[in-house]
Order: C-alpha cells, then sequence, then structure tokens
C-alpha cells in the first residue's frame, strides 16, 4: 500500500493490465472480484485488458441490432454473449482498450447517473491528455468525437454499490467488425477510433496509463500500481 | 405478521423509475440482509437490489420486465418467524421452493485471468431463471412468476391460455387480468378491456402535461459576491421548489382568516392528559385541528377536491398533510382517512409521522395523496402566514400562534361586556378561487371555529 494514498485520505485504486482475455474469462474475474471486494479483501482495482473478438449483449439489448447471421459470426471468429450489465449490443475486439473498475461506491457516489457520467468524463480527459477532443451527446451515454462514437459505456452495480463492467475504447480496432452490429442500438452512427483521429498509431500501454489516471482522477481515488 | 415493503430504490437523483429485469429470489424463500433478491435495469446501468433485511420473501408485487416509479413496492419480506438456517423451508410457501446453491467461498487471492473459467457460467445463470415455473398438462413451460401463479390459481385459470406479452412469452399480471377480466364480462369486445386497462394515464404523461402546458421551473441566474458561499439545491430542496413555483403559478390563492378561542380544548387538554398519558398519546392543538378539519371536509366537497383539466376531482377520502419542519427543509407526511380516526388517534399518527419524518424514515406512500393540508408557523410564534396551497389539492390552512390575549367576551348572567384573558389564535384558509368561492371559505372557517370552541368531549 502506497503511503501517498493515505496521506492524501483518497482511496486507492489497484491498477491491473491484463493483455488479452477472452470475454468468459473476463466475466469470471469480475464476479470474483466484486465478491472480494464487498468482503474488503481487494482495493477498488480497475482492470484493463482486450478482448478477442466478441459481440457482448446488455440488459436492454434488441437481438436484430445483432447483424451478422450465426455462419458469419463463425468464420469471422465473433463470440456472443449477454453480459450482464445494462446497455445494448456492443461489439469488443484487439486494438479496443477495455476498463472494468470494480469499486466500492461510496455513500456520495450512490447515482447510478453520477458514475456513467464519471466515466465518460473520465474518457473524455483521458482523450484530451492524448490529443483528442471527445464530448457527450446528450441523452446518450458513451463519448463522441467528431468522427463518430469513440468509446461505449454499459455498467453492473451489485449489491454494495460495487461496480463491474465498465467503458470500452476504440484505439485501433479494426473497424470493420462493428458492421457486425447496431452499437448500443443507435442505428446509423459513425464509429470511429483514436489513430483514425489522430492520424497516427499510440501505443496501447501509453493509452493504459492514460486512462488509468484519468479514471482514478475522476473516482477521487490515487491510482497505485 | 410483520411484513417489510421493498421499495424500488432510487438509485441516482435524476433516475425515476427502474425496470425489474431479474427477480433472484421467488416467494416463500428465506433471504439473509444485503443479500441480492433482485436485478434493475435502468439506461446502461444494470444493479443488484439487496434484501433490507432478513426474512422470508412473502409476495412479488412487480413482474419482470415491468417499469416502475422510484418508491413503489416490489417485494414484501415476513420477518417473523424467520428460519434460523438457511436451509430450513418456509412455513406457508404453498409449493416446493428450490433452494438457490450457496456461492461459493470467495477466494482469498486475485485470480490468474488465465485460468480456465470456473463452472458458473452465463448459461447456467440463465437456466435459472425457469426456476418455479409449473409445466402444463401438455409439457410445455411457459413462464410465470409467483403472483401471476397465485391470481390464476385463486380464479382458476390454466396460465396456458393466456397469451404472454411479456418477454419470452411470458405470462405478465395485467395479460392474466386481462384474461380474467374478460372472461367476466363474456361477450365484451377483448379491444375494449386493453383499453381501459390503458386509459389511466401513466404518471410520466401527466407530468410532461405539467410541463408543456405551465413551463419548466427555471430560476434565474444571479451573480455571486465575494465572501458568498454557493452550494447545489438538495433534492428536498430543488423539489420544493419547483413544487412551489408550479402551485403558486397554477392556482390563483384568496387568504381567508379567522380567530379561534382555545379556552374548550384547553380544558379538554387538562382533563383527558392522564387518559392520553395511559394511551401513550400526545395530543397537541395541531391534532384538535385535524380532528375538526377532518370532520368538516366531507361538507366541502370542493375544499377537499382539486381542478384537474377541465374537470374537478372531488376526493373520495380524507387524507390530511401536515407540515413538518426538517430544520432545514420541509416535508408533508400524510394522515390518511383521517375522518376514521379519534383525536387520541390522530395524536399518535402526528408523533409518529412527525418523528420519523425527521429521521427521514418515512415510506413514499406516507407523503403522498394528502387532500388537504394544515402547516403551523405559529408552533414558532407568528401570528399568521399565508400559505402556499400544494398542487393537486384545493386549499390550505395554516395556524398562528395560539396565545393568550385581552378580549371583550359578554357575561353569561349580567349580560354586560367585560374584559377576559383568553388563549386565542388566528388561522388563515388559502384556497384556490377557481375552485373555492369566498363564502365557502367563511363558511368552513365558521364551521371550523364552532367545532373547535365547543369541542366535543368524547372526540
Amino acid at each position: 500500500m502506497n503511503r501517498a494514498g493515505i496521506v492524501s485520505g483518497q482511496v486507492p485504486l489497484a491498477l491491473r493490465c491484463l493483455g488479452e482475455v477472452p470475454y468468459r474469462d473476463a466475466l469470471t474475474i469480475q464476479d470474483e472480484l466484486v465478491r472480494d471486494r464487498r468482503d474488503g479483501l481487494i482495493p477498488d482495482t480497475l482492470l484493463l485488458l482486450q478482448h478477442p473478438h466478441v459481440i457482448t449483449l446488455g440488459s436492454s439489448s434488441d437481438h436484430s441490432h445483432v447483424l451478422a447471421s450465426p455462419d458469419q459470426r463463425a468464420s469471422l471468429g465473433i463470440e456472443l454473449f449477454e453480459a450482464g450489465r445494462g446497455g445494448d449490443v456492443t461489439y469488443h475486439g484487439p486494438g479496443q482498450l477495455v476498463g472494468y473498475p470494480i469499486v466500492a461506491l461510496e455513500k456520495g457516489r450512490h447515482d447510478l447517473h453520477r458514475y456513467l457520467r464519471d466515466l465518460e468524463g473520465a474518457l473524455i480527459d483521458g482523450l484530451l491528455e492524448l490529443g483528442v477532443q471527445g464530448h457527450r451527446l446528450q441523452g446518450l451515454t458513451g463519448v463522441w468525437t467528431s468522427g463518430g462514437k469513440i468509446a461505449a459505456i454499459g455498467v453492473r452495480i451489485s449489491s454494495g454499490w460495487i461496480t463491474s463492467h465498465g467503458f470500452s475504447l476504440n484505439v485501433a480496432p479494426d473497424l470493420g467488425y462493428f458492421a457486425t452490429i447496431v452499437p448500443c442500438g443507435i442505428e446509423g452512427g459513425a464509429i470511429t477510433s483514436l489513430d483514425l483521429e489522430l492520424g497516427h498509431n499510440v501505443a496501447m500501454t501509453e493509452v493504459e496509463n492514460v486512462m488509468a489516471g484519468a479514471v482514478a482522477k475522476r473516482l477521487g481515488r490515487r491510482l497505485f500500481v | 405478521m410483520a411484513r417489510i415493503e421493498v421499495p424500488m430504490p432510487q438509485m441516482g437523483e435524476s433516475i425515476t423509475e427502474g425496470t425489474v429485469s431479474k427477480w433472484l429470489k421467488s416467494v416463500g424463500q428465506s433471504v439473509q440482509r444485503d443479500e441480492p433478491i433482485l436485478e434493475i435495469s435502468t439506461d446502461k446501468v444494470d444493479a443488484e437490489i439487496p434484501a433490507p433485511t432478513d426474512g422470508t420473501i412473502v409476495s412479488i408485487e412487480v413482474e419482470e420486465g415491468e417499469t416502475v416509479e422510484v418508491g413503489t413496492i416490489v417485494a414484501y419480506i415476513d420477518i417473523e418467524g424467520v428460519p434460523s438456517g438457511k436451509s430450513s423451508a418456509p412455513s406457508e410457501a404453498a409449493e416446493p421452493v428450490l433452494e438457490t446453491p450457496a456461492p461459493t467461498p470467495p477466494p482469498v487471492e486475485i485470480p490468474d485471468p488465465l485460468v480456465p473459467p470456473a463452472s458458473q457460467t452465463v448459461e447456467s445463470t440463465a437456466e435459472s431463471v425457469d426456476e418455479g415455473s409449473v409445466p402444463t398438462e401438455d409439457g410445455v413451460r411457459p413462464r410465470s412468476t409467483p403472483v401471476v401463479r397465485r391470481i390464476a390459481e385463486e380464479h382458476g385459470v390454466d396460465i396456458a391460455l393466456v397469451t404472454g406479452t411479456g418477454h419470452a412469452e411470458r405470462v405478465t399480471k395485467q395479460d392474466i387480468l386481462s384474461y380474467i377480466e374478460m372472461g367476466k364480462e363474456g361477450e365484451v369486445d377483448p379491444t375494449v378491456a386493453v383499453t381501459s386497462a390503458q386509459s389511466t394515464p401513466a404518471h410520466s404523461e401527466v407530468a410532461d402535461l405539467w410541463k408543456t402546458f405551465y413551463g419548466q421551473v427555471q430560476n434565474p441566474e444571479f451573480p455571486v459576491r465575494e465572501g458568498d458561499r454557493v452550494e447545489p439545491m438538495d433534492k428536498i430542496r430543488r423539489l420544493t421548489a419547483e413544487h412551489m413555483v408550479v402551485a403558486k403559478r397554477v392556482a390563483p390563492h384568496v387568504h381567508s382568516f379567522i380567530e379561534v378561542d382555545f379556552t374548550a380544548i384547553d380544558r379538554i387538554r387538562k382533563d383527558s392528559k392522564e387518559q392520553w398519558q395511559e394511551q401513550g398519546a400526545r395530543v397537541s392543538y395541531t391534532a384538535f385541528v385535524v380532528w375538526a378539519v377532518s370532520r368538516l371536509l366531507p361538507e366541502f366537497p370542493q375544499i377537499n377536491g382539486t381542478v384537474a383539466g377541465n374537470n374537478i376531482i372531488y376526493r373520495g377520502r380524507v387524507n390530511i398533510g401536515i407540515a413538518v419542519d426538517l430544520e432545514p427543509g420541509l416535508i408533508v407526511p400524510v394522515i390518511r382517512d383521517a375522518d376514521t380516526l379519534s383525536l387520541a388517534g390522530i395524536g399518535m399518527k402526528i408523533t409518529d409521522l412527525a418523528g420519523r419524518a425527521r429521521s427521514r424514515q418515512l415510506s413514499p406512500d406516507e407523503i403522498q395523496a394528502s387532500t388537504f393540508s394544515i402547516t403551523n408557523p405559529g408552533v414558532l410564534g407568528t401570528l399568521v402566514g399565508l400559505p402556499i396551497i400544494p398542487k393537486g389539492t384545493a386549499a390550505i390552512l395554516g395556524t398562528g400562534a395560539i396565545e393568550k390575549r385581552v378580549v371583550v367576551i359578554e357575561d353569561d348572567v349580567s349580560g354586560t361586556d367585560a374584559m377576559a384573558i383568553r388563549k386565542r389564535g388566528v388561522f388563515a384558509l388559502g384556497y384556490d378561487h377557481r375552485l373555492v368561492d369566498g363564502a365557502d371559505a367563511a363558511r368552513f372557517l365558521a364551521g371550523l371555529k364552532g367545532v373547535l370552541e365547543a369541542f366535543p368531549e368524547d372526540a
């Protein structure tokens, strides 16, 4: 445990970068971490990872928003999952940074909308640091740039206000895969990515570092690695 | 049976409703405090709702897939006869209950992400949704919840015959109620039943009408000066502010006053003090006023009513809202059916509601459906106030300070005038002049004065 966290009075946030994790495994890990967090066995933890190609369905998913047929999905190597989070259909795949904060929200933060806005705020802060101007769209959840939607959000709150699931940020994915779904049920919306907005590649590790800091700051936590 | 309500929780300031996405427990199952019993979803967020207490789920009020307002009761938990062990069967369950397996004990270390997935898979979770559904004769397993099955059993309806409109053709409570309704009315066109079920306007429609017709409340900005402190309004303050603006904007307010002599009431208070103490009741002046008002209101239906669109609603019940000072903040708990309560009963109810209002323990339905309000600025010595009429009602009574005053009375025996010291207070009735005429208000106030000054001994 680092001293600065205690001195500043801020709750520590542990960062764990897991690399590429199959979606199913990530669900299991989150289940266990949520339980451990509730039992006080671990500190607030931010998981940063990437998924192999996968389409996930949230609780408000319309199955017609999965455009690819089972055969097409099989040939593209895309799995399909019911995610147990809020929101509609989402695609995850290589080149996308996925962040799952497992955080015990304190009393003053017991507000679902505030948590969503905090995640959006963190993404916007991080994007700005990386040189991209992001913004919210009124009435929608996620982050957009002038080029389209760059980050998606879907969240679960477990008993005791423990968060799981979170956000996915398009760093340098193959945007062609998004054609297999109607992202978050918003038809006709363009999808963009960080490398497209910047015109050059950024290392995933750099995006991870920036985003971890931004999330910690918005959630009022002190990051330790 | 001590039943604890499980309301749809307030999951955020701007969140007004939630959808029940999945029941994790069924009727008859025992639950432990903080154990998740259902999942709800709002936009972009799924959330588990924990049990507020140890007990047994005795009733589920909201179906999976239904969206209800924050505060709506979704289930009841019986806290009596809580089985001591997790495995003991519920006492009154009409049908066998499948025990969900206990969660595996949490591992102490963060798992290696590369370890193959544990047995708890998404598929197995989805399976558990079917738990508790009953197979029918033809082997079909229609999805339904305990509430629906209970209704079906009570009315002798075969669920398999009901068309389900819920998720995965699940038979919802509305489906079965419409089905029963149709059966009752014989040849009635089924579309009629549907129409009547939909004719009750949803709450959100009503709210939208207020906003479009009267305009959303916008508080103007003002510059901040050096040394000032700026704080966001908390929820109660914001709701109060909006309510007051709308209430004052809509209803043309008129106020009338009357002075009331409390000599008779003081005598009753002195005579009954011991009796009330034995009953555990504290009977304040406000209790007397509530009693008198609740007995008078049935004679003044317009004062116990409200203007709604081009109609007048005359309320069928007498529910008296009592303004309670929260220091800071204001909340108006409601004494329901006050006209059926005794004076001591009203006294106890006021003590209970005011106490729980101050400790923030009122349930949402205890601050709703008031038909007439009473506010008591006099308790702090104010001579009289001009209260704002809460929207959705037609009148409010403000009671001023009750204090000793010198008044001129006529001596009963000699018929001569004399000065006397009497306890008196000024009452103000604020009323909506669209509905209540000045003469109505005058008659109501005169009647109130009459009841209070010759207060019945046996109230």
